[in-house]
């Protein structure tokens, strides 16, 4: 029995080496050509060859906030992947398989499932195109149409001359071929897409673009995972837009060529995860007291030390914060979708300049690697702020770190006639002469801090505020930052579907909204007390163990969030982990006040109080 | 010709009486003026040392970064803006010491800019402990037995990390030490001058009159700057002779002669912030 569906998820599982990314790229582009939103994420281990790969695609005709849960069809590219995960094949999904590489038996399978398996030597006559005929049968089974794909091979290919593209070719045409003859239509189908061919893309990429957009004309960083993709792309980039991408022997370089880039005049950056921004720490310092632009674009991994290379957290909030010795003006910002990856990319770069300090983009490798649609960002109307510059030396000379009222100075590049300076790390007057050594000054080294930290109240004005998403006045507010946006919205959505009745209450007590913050420094505490006053009960959701973003708000408003899911198994939330842990709290406990949880009466600190609650079904999953 | 007093910084250098750093500084100084190049095209960047100073004694903009990051630093600057000389100062224990893993791979780089070494061999403004180039045996604060490392050979690192202007001087000798960094700035990659600077208060071994007994300018041997294992064998004589002079120049393509990004000739920081090619950009993600 067919059932036409919203949305439907294909996982591919092999070994690394298989080209399952790839597999499942091409994939993921047929979908958004052809009119449907698609969110994939890959699951991956860093080696080069063998470990376990699993890319997860999910793909609707509404927009798909997540990777999903669940699973309908599966190409297993190896033996193992078949083992882990054939039984989460939903009932009327179906598994496709290389017949030369091994026999599947049907055991345990859930009801309706086909097990197809593709003779690849005998329909193709290579091995190499098995991923190509089994995307054929896959194609075919689920009901799309195979122009998408078949368009995207001749791209792909394109350079490689007809014969290669050709092979492939065929090789998909056999594998929809051998599907439309020997297989039944897959009984799990999704909804016609809307014909729109959406732009599909990861968090990396839209970080760069905004930046690019923004006129980064200079790039500086050492390979890291999962920030590389961000080098690889504006690498890309660089011969076409005339931006100089150079890879440094260390992080250390990376962070102080961009200061040095950003002190003759260029826009700026580097990108790295948390081990080399531990390494940029005393540059980002340098930036904040030579008052240098620098953007610095920080993909978080799990940690701690090397960690989880290819796993997601988000546990260096502190390391963010913290970074460097002494007190400095700096920005955090924390984008939370595909777009705002793109207007942070922007932003950075003029908050940079027109504050003459560094500005740090948090990300986290659920943000930069997944591979989602997004209906456009705007490429027309991009604001360009550099803050006060002077050209030459006015009737009363030049000082290049004048107190001013906003506490930043115009700046004057070198290569200005009548306006030169020296740009000191060592404490300085408002002419840059260094007063730490010899002409000790108390005063003035007052006055040239104040000067500094008065920055952070014009940036703090410049950020967008704190918003809640979702019905005011809710039962449960889910508090998180960054990359987790989505799969709150998608839990928020999901528990407020099934739980509203008619007389305003819900089946399971209560309806759910989302304040999701994606600034984190300046931190805009009067917003976020406001708003936070008005919650009735809150959970914050963290993929970290200590709950950062609870200290973090704790500290600025004074207030404690009641509940929590932290996650630091290096996998992203699943939406069901999210989902049963506000329903539990929605059903159990009494509805107190956000403000009056300040005080625990388990004599632990708030954020620390467990509650009861099942288990969701991963081992990793801390609740509180 | 510019003057030299042009060249002057507004602030009176605060080194120790009679130390080395003064000559280096007064041979920049003319080296600049007799190349005739305007204070304000100068960017002059160093890192944390008595000799990274430097930058505020002279008038030319300066950069006064972080210890052992200044290669980086005015890396990143003489890419952004070509149009720039870029001097790069500092000590031993800076260069050599800290930030060694720096002057490796800019040496192999060749940007093209010039980076001057007051080597002193000791830390002088933490009072006396032993550098990079201490020799051996040598008693130091922290070494009070003696040093149990050998000392590291600057000139040899540089030949063989690619560096295609190596030459050493001696603050003892302020006109060859000039005409050593005006051939430094004018040569078109990554320059290398080690100077010989003593430290009057720390280092009681390497003084004046210890490298005036010593040192030999290789010119005056018809030395040939253009062989590249005489350079390496030169770079290893130490001990009753020392040579000083150019000791290795070759012409070797710069970083920027090679990178894509500044194939126009117009430097990156007076390219426009505004673009218009983005809708190109967005149509490869469709």
């Amino acid at each position: 029995m067919t059932q036409t569906l919203t949305e439907l998820t294909v996982w591919i599982g092999g070994a690394a080496g298989d080209g399952i990314a790839s597999a499942g790229e091409s994939f993921a582009k047929a979908c958004s050509r052809s009119g449907y939103h698609v969110f994939a994420y890959n699951s991956y281990q860093s080696v080069i060859r063998g470990g376990h790969v699993c890319m997860h695609i999910r793909i609707g005709t509404h927009k798909v906030y997540t990777q999903g849960d669940e699973l309908d069809y599966l190409i297993a590219l190896n033996q193992d992947t078949y083992q882990r995960y054939a039984k989460r094949v939903m009932p009327g999904g179906a598994i496709f398989y290389n017949t030369d590489k091994f026999q599947a038996k049907p055991d345990g399978l859930a009801k309706n499932v086909q097990l197809i398996g593709l003779p690849v030597m005998e329909l193709a006559g290579n091995q190499l195109m098995q991923n190509t005929a089994l995307m054929g049968a896959l194609i075919q089974v689920i009901g799309l149409d195979p122009a998408a794909t078949l368009e995207l091979i001749k791209e792909r290919f394109a350079k490689k001359g007809e014969a290669v593209i050709k092979v492939n070719a065929d090789a998909f045409d056999k594998g929809t071929e051998f599907a439309k003859t020997k297989c039944k239509p897959g009984e799990i189908r999704v909804g016609q897409g809307d014909g729109r061919r959406r732009p599909l893309a990861g968090g990396n990429p839209m970080v760069g673009f905004g930046m690019v957009a923004a006129g980064c004309r200079f790039y500086s960083a050492y390979p890291m995972t999962p920030a590389s993709s961000l080098l690889h792309w504006l690498v890309k980039y660089g011969a076409k837009t005339g931006l100089l991408v150079k890879q440094c022997e260390d992080e250390i370089s990376a962070v102080n060529m961009a200061i040095g880039a950003g002190h003759v005049g260029v826009r700026a950056a580097t990108g790295t995860s948390g081990g080399g921004f531990a390494l940029m720490t005393e540059a980002i310092g340098e930036a904040g007291m030579t008052e240098t632009p620098v953007v610095i674009v920080e993909v978080q991994r799990g940690g701690p030390s090397t960690g989880l290379p290819t796993k997601t957290e988000q546990a260096d909030l502190f390391q963010l914060l913290g970074a460097s010795q002494g007190e400095f003006p700096r920005a955090i910002l924390a984008p939370r979708t595909l777009q705002e990856c793109y207007t942070a990319g922007i932003q950075a770069m003029n908050l940079a300049e027109k504050y003459q300090c560094p500005v740090l983009i948090s990300s986290d490798l659920y943000l930069a690697e997944r591979l989602e649609t997004f209906d456009g960002v705007d490429i027309n109307h991009i604001p360009i702020e550099r803050g006060p510059m002077v050209a030459q030396a006015g009737s009363n000379g030049y000082r290049r770190f004048l107190d001013t009222p906003t506490g930043v100075s115009p700046r004057a590049l070198p290569g200005t006639a009548g306006t030169i300076y020296t740009a000191a790390t060592d404490e300085h007057d408002e002419d840059g002469v260094v007063i730490s050594d010899v002409f000790t000054n108390p005063p003035m080294r007052a006055k040239m801090m104040s000067k500094r930290m008065r920055k952070m109240d014009g940036i703090l004005k410049e950020l967008p505020a704190p918003q809640i998403d979702g019905p005011r006045n809710a039962d449960l507010t889910l508090v998180g930052w960054g990359s987790t946006y989505q799969v709150l919205l998608e839990a928020m959505e999901t528990l407020n579907k099934e739980g509203f009745s008619a007389g305003g209450g819900s089946a399971f007590g209560g309806n759910v909204n989302v304040l999701c913050l994606q600034v984190i420094w300046p931190f805009p505490a009067e917003a976020v007390t406001k708003l936070l006053v008005g919650c009735k009960m809150t959970m914050s959701v963290e993929a970290n163990y200590t709950g950062q973003i609870v200290k973090l708000i704790r500290m600025e408003t004074g207030l404690s969030i009641q509940h929590h899911l932290r996650k630091f198994d290096g996998e992203p939330f699943e939406l069901k982990q999210v989902v049963d842990q506000a329903r539990t709290i929605l059903k159990t406990k009494p509805k107190e006040s956000v403000v009056a949880s300040v005080v625990s009466d388990e004599g632990l600190p708030p954020d620390f109080s467990p509650i009861e609650s099942p288990a969701t079904g991963s081992e990793a999953v801390r609740q509180h | 010709m510019a003057q030299v007093k042009e060249y002057i910084g507004k602030i009176k250098p605060d080194w120790c009486p009679g130390c080395g750093d003064f000559g280096v500084l007064n041979s920049l100084q003319r080296a600049i003026a007799e190349l005739d190049i305007a204070p304000h095209n100068v960017l002059v960047v160093s890192g944390i040392g008595c000799s990274s100073n430097l930058p505020g004694f002279i008038n030319a903009y300066g950069f006064h970064g972080l210890h052992g990051r200044s290669l980086p630093v005015a890396s990143g600057a003489k890419l952004g803006n070509t149009d720039l000389t870029v001097i790069v100062t500092g000590g031993d224990g800076d260069g050599y010491g800290i930030g060694v893993g720096h002057f490796v791979h800019t040496c192999r780089r060749n940007i093209n800019m010039t980076y001057i070494v007051m080597d002193n061999q000791v830390y002088g403004l933490t009072t006396g402990q032993a550098s990079p180039t201490t020799e051996k045996d040598v008693r130091t604060k922290s070494t009070p037995d003696g040093t149990i490392e050998i000392a590291l050979s600057p000139i040899a690192l540089a030949l063989s990390c690619g560096a295609t202007y190596v030459a050493r001087g001696f603050s003892g000798e302020n006109l060859h030490l000039a005409q050593l960094m005006k051939g430094a700035i004018e040569h078109k990659g990554f320059a290398v001058v080690d100077v010989f600077s003593p430290c009057v208060t720390y280092n009681k071994h390497n003084t004046y009159p210890w490298f005036r007994e010593r040192v030999y300018k290789l010119e005056d041997e018809r030395h040939d700057p253009s062989d590249f294992r005489l350079a390496m064998e030169k770079a290893f004589e130490w001990g009753a002779r020392i040579p000083i002079g150019l000791f290795y120049k070759v012409d070797r393509p710069t970083y920027e002669d090679e990178e894509p990004a500044l194939r126009s000739g117009k430097p990156l920081a007076k390219q426009p912030l505004v673009r218009d090619d983005l809708a190109a950009i967005m149509e490869d993600f469709i």
